[in-house]
């Protein structure tokens, strides 16, 4: 494959520790994403999710390596690259609308009032919010309020969205409806959609490709697991799929146990060459029994892996 | 119940008022003990001695002055003998002035010390040094450079009320959540439009809270001022009336700084919920 859209070359991020030690949260990280591609990181907390996020989004710059979107190296942030918070980070001051039109003026700086707020209700109806524009954030539900950051990002029509655990702070039928919408709205508009999340449904829902991330300091990216799940699956016959159970317990298996040892028990690990996953292919097997080896890969076959 | 909470504390507020000001009038009442002395001798002693009176004033010789004053308040009878809305007027203007340069001076500056760590680190002993001085103790500098007793008093005014303008701009700029701060860095917002659309109306409230505490500061030096440069104002007015031993006055003035610097409090508190936003 040769659409690399995203493509992470190397990155590090050290901090200085105490005593002119350095802490290493990651090195040598490689990964691409393709054009169009939903890929959800999953990893526990301290692994650097976030901040490989926020070096994506170039709120954070990598110690080493570099960021290629779209062809150009990153530096800084861009309006290509639309971040939707955890913490929804909707000003209080603004309306809905307001908070929305704030993004859309600030891509389209020549454009008139008008026009900013007709661009602006599109999304706000988009993200099913008609009615609530001339609300304050204080006056909405958790799930409303994401919903803005979620207008918020996709009116500025980037080239990508950044989200970090934008649902992790709701209740579980909220989260479902929102898992919903965006699934939805990333694949009507094709978005390429970069997500962190602790939720293994989640990713198994919403993701294309899920990269499992080894315990921080000194985190790697173990592998990449493709879902296997067709593009058209639906949140209530999820689970019916042959292959489901397979890559949930896959991912369990390795967020239990894997993740803590995988860097001392596999020292071949080849930081630029990460395993594919493909669970239930043919000459790729997940063994029911423990004494089997759990999966097996291609090296090489990946797509956009191979650099 | 809210309304019938506020009803119970306002007829409490009434009582406790009768309360007080027949206290004082039984106190100040008429002592009936006169001692029958010599008319010469009697012209030296005060009103006390030869008719019993009380030399503190009651409540309604206090009221009936205070009438007196609210019919005429802007007469203007020469330099010791004006109306009690001229000398509020002086006295307002003055902290109206000094005020609106210390908000002129500490608003941009606490937006540059908050925005920037270096600055904020390489000031700070400074300010440490300059914020508890009294800012009486500015005034004979004052006088000296400034060479007019008016201005000078501005002057105190100015620098009594930076302070803690000062100090609350740069903390509120200082402590803008960065959530805040990375939502205008992702849409690549300018400096300048995110000091504005973020930054200032994030840190807005402790600003305006800045602002209150500087104002009613500035109307309690104000009066100590005005005693010491003199000329106009309700502080010369309070050491005039002094001076003629009007006692009365000296009350009627007491219970007008009040009331102003209650107004201007308020007018600063209204400012502050305008500009407070619920999280």
């Amino acid at each position: 494959m040769t659409d690399k859209f995203i493509s992470i070359e190397g990155i590090a991020k050290r901090y200085p520790g105490a005593s002119d030690a350095t802490t290493t949260i990651f090195e040598n990280l490689w990964l691409s994403m393709a054009r169009g591609e939903f890929a959800c990181v999953i990893g526990h907390s301290g692994c650097g999710k976030t901040t490989v996020l926020n070096i994506l989004a170039g709120l954070d710059a990598p110690s080493e390596g570099a960021v290629i979107v779209d062809g150009q190296a990153i530096s800084g942030t861009s309006l290509d690259r639309a971040v939707i918070f955890q913490s929804h980070a909707l000003l209080p001051w603004r309306t809905v609308l307001g908070n929305v039109a704030y993004a859309v003026s600030s891509k389209w700086r020549s454009w008139d009032r008008a026009k900013v707020k007709a661009h602006a209700q599109t999304f706000i109806d988009l993200v099913g919010l008609s009615g609530s524009e001339h609300k304050r954030p204080s006056e909405l539900s958790g799930g409303m309020k994401q919903r803005v950051g979620i207008a918020r990002a996709l009116s500025i029509t980037p080239k990508m969205m950044l989200m970090d655990e934008p649902f992790s702070a709701l209740d579980a039928l909220t989260r479902g409806t929102l898992q919903d919408e965006v699934r939805r709205i990333c694949l009507e508009t094709g978005q390429t959609a970069f997500m962190i999340t602790h939720d293994v449904d989640e990713a198994i829902y919403l993701a294309d490709k899920i990269f499992l991330m080894t315990n921080g300091p000194g985190a790697v990216l173990a592998e990449v697991v493709e879902n296997p799940l067709p593009r058209d699956r639906g949140r209530t016959d999820l689970h019916r799929h042959p292959l489901y159970y397979a890559l949930r317990n896959h991912i369990i298996d390795f967020l239990v146990t894997r993740s803590k040892a995988f860097t001392t028990e596999k020292t071949d690990h080849d930081s630029r060459n990460v395993p594919l996953v493909q669970i239930g292919k043919p000459g790729l097997t997940i063994a029911a029994g423990n004494d089997e080896p759990r999966q097996t890969w291609i090296p090489g076959t990946s797509p956009g892996l191979s650099a | 119940m809210t309304s019938s909470l506020r009803l119970r504390a306002g007829l409490v507020s009434i009582v406790l008022l009768a309360a007080f000001l027949g206290v004082w009038h039984l106190a100040t009442r008429s002592t009936s003990a006169t001692t029958t002395m010599s008319p010469e001798y009697a012209k030296l002693m005060g009103l006390t001695a030869t008719q019993g009176k009380s030399a503190m004033p009651g409540p309604l010789d206090v009221g009936a002055k205070l009438w007196e004053h609210l019919r005429r308040p802007f007469y203007d009878n020469g330099p010791n003998d004006k109306g009690l809305g001229i000398q509020l007027g002086y006295s307002i203007a003055r902290v109206g002035l000094g005020y609106l340069l210390a908000v002129l001076v500490a608003i941009p500056l606490g937006f540059l010390i908050g925005m920037s760590p270096l600055l904020s680190k390489a000031l700070d002993p400074f300010i440490q040094v300059l914020k508890p001085i009294s800012p009486l103790a500015w005034m004979p500098l004052a006088l000296y450079t400034i060479k007019d007793s008016s201005i000078s008093a501005i002057f105190v005014i100015f620098i009594c009320s930076i302070w803690p303008m000062l100090l609350n701009t740069v903390f509120g700029v200082a402590s803008v959540r960065k959530e805040w701060i990375n939502v205008a860095r992702t849409l690549e917002v300018g400096t300048v439009r995110r000091a504005f659309t973020v930054i200032l109306p994030a840190a807005a409230p402790t600003i305006l809270t800045g602002m209150r505490i500087s104002i009613g500061i500035a109307w309690l030096v104000i009066v100590a001022a005005e005693m010491l440069v003199g000329g106009t104002g309700i502080g010369y007015f309070v050491w005039n009336e002094w001076n003629n031993l009007s006692i009365t006055n000296v009350i009627i003035a007491i219970l007008l700084i009040g009331i102003v610097g209650m107004l201007l409090d308020q007018i600063l508190a209204r400012f502050t919920r305008m500009v407070t936003f619920p999280e």
